[in-house]
């Protein structure tokens, strides 16, 4: 087949909102596009088991320990069936995981925030995950076939992982002066950095255009961030949380909540790795994988003698 | 495949891929559901179970390298190819990631 | 926007339920008669429940801690199944001494969060932190291979809820007793750091051994019911031996020197932890394991 005729088979495939699969004919920029956003998609999962995972030992009730303990056994899983979506593209899961230790490839940076309370397993579970949603949704129908088949799979796990989070913070609310304090003191630190998980303003990205030519990206971030303001909003009150935005209120007008401004240079610090947390994530990883080594080998080593 | 080098100067060979399938209790046939590392099958098989089933009883899983799947060619749909076959999935030494991908 | 609000697309009830056992329910024995055969020692028969509940408990912590430190993410997952069934073991477990004693204090909640170290009735072979991969995996095929025998046994006992318990659990157990003993065989027969590092693995562990063989008063107690542990010895002997042979791994020799006459290497020198004597390990563990709890000591969660 011509170059021309692949491509345009590319085309028309994307064009018909078809899906692309592993043998097809791919332009190099699809191509790398995928693998980048499926990886740090993957390190996001698996960065993600940290902060969450400190608190199994601690969890104050046998059934919340083991609700948070399959979270992030799922989480693991997450990771893995992404990175087995990106090896369809002709990369190694190693490579990505050098990527990952050597800080070429990034992560969602929510995870380069501590979680110094109980209830942030609660507030990670409503806000960060209701993020990862609202932005793992659309990715269903991603052009490229063996991601969108990963997250019909991660979004239907997922949607326990949020349910569990909200309903902890619910019990919480209902219950002592203490537990709503932690409540409330945790969704003050997570709501900006939840809100910046949707990535920077519209105007800041310069590759939207393309990625939504492509069937990679399905909404901006800016659509995607106003949803996820507007679903919450009712939860919050729900819950009875304050929001700590003093500029959040609904616009009758253009039928959305109006909020205040995202800290952007806060944004581009983390990402750049000044977050407090960063070194820890990346350190954590990087040990389990290098102390791991001399196990791989020795079940590999096995297997050759056998 | 390609070999990182460990700390102690030796190359180590990371875990093969495998592809797993499963029935589930009412399927009538294997479906597709992704792949793992693994060092050998019986390790795969285990994994299988732990990753994509979480131990739930009577579903039979699959597990093959998936250097052994051999799949056709996507171009020639359209017509009768009886021996264009070619494997799954690229080696990863043919493709390597550039720094300079931009953002999403 | 034509998408589906996240929120209905992922209201679709899961059919298959496969998601985390253990976290739909608040009450496992829903239904069950709960009722102590004729004949059985309520408070006897609640001990050895806690026993066995609190050795799976403990466990469970010790191979928490290793969640985002396994070798591999497959391992992960592997590890995370394997606590999640021991912590769902002793969850039921605990749950049934509650209800054969009603004076041990409350429910599963109050028993694993609000008591101190002196009540607790696990081996201390569960007890430290694992020192490294090999040490892990030593660990665990012992306790599972050992575990899974008493399980085994206690399927025809005379409690019925406790042959319910166990009968469920030996399934379970076969599997992390696999999984161990396939990573003992690997590292045993893998490379020659692996070997080492199995063959100390399998040393520091050793020694810990022999208490998880020897009757104490909780057993003793409950004469109908209880397993004496040293009548598994056997079995479990086995199941070892053959691990080892394959692992190309001899049997750790406990060291005789310096015992006094009388006393063999097979037998534990002093209390038990079935007799609630424990080590320091225990109390750093608990101290961290009940914090949370303990802070709020009035709040449901």
């Amino acid at each position: 087949m011509t170059e021309t005729t692949q491509e345009s088979r590319f085309e028309d495939t994307i064009a018909r909102d078809r899906r692309i699969e592993p043998r097809d004919a791919m332009p190099d920029g699809y191509r790398k596009t995928m693998v980048r956003q499926i990886a740090q998609h993957a390190h996001s999962e698996i960065i993600g088991m940290q902060p969450e995972g400190n608190w199994i030992t601690r969890a104050p009730s046998l059934r919340r320990k083991a609700i948070l303990l399959a979270k992030v056994q799922d989480e693991a899983g997450h990771g893995m069936y992404l990175y087995s979506a990106a090896e369809t593209l002709g990369v190694s899961r190693d490579e990505l995981t050098e990527m990952l230790i050597s800080g070429r490839q990034k992560y969602s940076s929510i995870f380069n925030y501590p979680t110094p309370s109980y209830a942030d397993v609660g507030v990670i579970g409503w806000l960060v995950d209701g993020a990862a949603i609202c932005n793992q949704v659309p990715l269903c129908r991603s052009s490229y076939g063996p991601y969108a088949r990963a997250m019909i799979r991660i979004c239907k796990e997922e949607s326990f992982h949020q349910r569990q989070g909200y309903e902890l913070l619910l019990t919480m609310m209902r219950g002592t002066p203490e537990q709503r304090a932690m409540v409330q003191a945790s969704v003050d630190r997570f709501w900006w950095p939840s809100l910046m998980m949707f990535g920077p303003p519209d105007a800041e990205s310069p590759n939207t255009a393309q990625s939504m030519a492509w069937g990679v990206k399905r909404h901006t971030n800016d659509e995607l961030r106003q949803r996820f303001v507007d679903m919450t909003v009712p939860q919050a009150d729900r819950l009875g949380v304050t929001l700590p935005d003093p500029d959040l209120r609904w616009n009758e007008e253009r039928g959305h909540h109006d909020f205040g401004a995202v800290d952007w240079d806060e944004f581009r610090a983390v990402v750049g790795g000044k977050g407090p947390c960063n070194v820890e994530r990346v350190t954590r990883r990087k040990a389990a994988h290098e102390e791991g080594a001399w196990v791989r080998e020795a079940a590999m080593a096995y297997a050759s003698k056998h | 495949m390609p070999a990182s080098t460990e700390g102690d100067g030796t190359a180590a060979t990371p875990w093969p891929l495998f592809e797993v399938f499963l029935r589930g209790k009412r399927g009538l046939n294997h479906v597709h559901v992704g792949s793992l590392h693994a060092a050998d099958p019986q390790m795969a098989l285990h994994h299988a179970r732990d990753l994509y089933c979480r131990r739930n009883e009577g579903v039979s899983i699959w597990v093959v390298p998936s250097a052994a799947i051999t799949a056709s060619s996507p171009e020639e749909k359209d017509e009768f190819f009886a021996s264009a076959g070619d494997k799954v999935y690229r080696h990863p030494t043919f493709y390597k990631i550039p720094d300079d991908v931009p953002h999403m | 926007m034509d998408d589906d609000n996240p929120y209905d697309l992922l209201a679709a009830a899961d059919e298959d339920g496969r998601w985390a056992f253990g976290t739909g329910f608040a009450d496992p024995f829903a239904g069950v008669d709960m009722a102590i055969p004729d004949g059985l020692d309520p408070a006897a028969l609640a001990r050895y429940c806690l026993a066995l509940a609190d050795d799976a408990l403990i466990y469970s912590h010790r191979l928490q801690e290793w969640v985002t430190h396994m070798p591999e993410l497959e391992e992960e997952t592997a590890i995370a199944n394997i606590a999640l069934d021991l912590l769902g073991q002793a969850r039921l477990l605990l749950s049934r001494a509650a209800a054969a004693d009603p004076s041990l204090g409350g429910d599963e909640d109050a028993l694993a969060f609000f008591r101190p170290p002196t009540l607790f009735l696990n081996a201390r072979f569960v007890e430290p932190t694992d020192r490294g991969f090999a040490a892990m995996v030593a660990r665990l095929l012992v306790f599972s291979a050992w575990r899974l025998e008493l399980c085994a046994a206690l399927r025809d006992c005379g409690d019925p809820v406790l042959a319910a318990i166990t009968a469920r659990s030996v399934s379970e157990l076969a599997y992390h007793r696999d999984y161990a003993a396939a990573w003992v065989v690997r590292l045993g027969d893998g490379t020659e750091l692996s070997h080492t590092r199995m063959r100390d693995g399998l040393a520091a562990v050793w020694p810990g051994t022999a208490e998880l063989f020897t009757a104490s008063a909780v057993e003793r107690a409950l004469p109908s019911v209880a397993v004496d542990p040293g009548a598994v010895r056997g079995a479990f002997d086995a199941v070892l031996d053959s691990v080892l042979a394959a692992a190309t791994l001899d049997r750790p020799v406990a060291p005789s020197a310096g015992l006094s006459a009388g006393l063999s290497a097979d037998q534990p020198a002093g209390p038990l932890g079935r007799d609630a004597s424990h080590t320091a390990d225990l109390t750093t563990l608990l101290t961290e394991m009940q914090s949370v709890a303990r802070a709020h000591p009035d709040a449901t969660w």
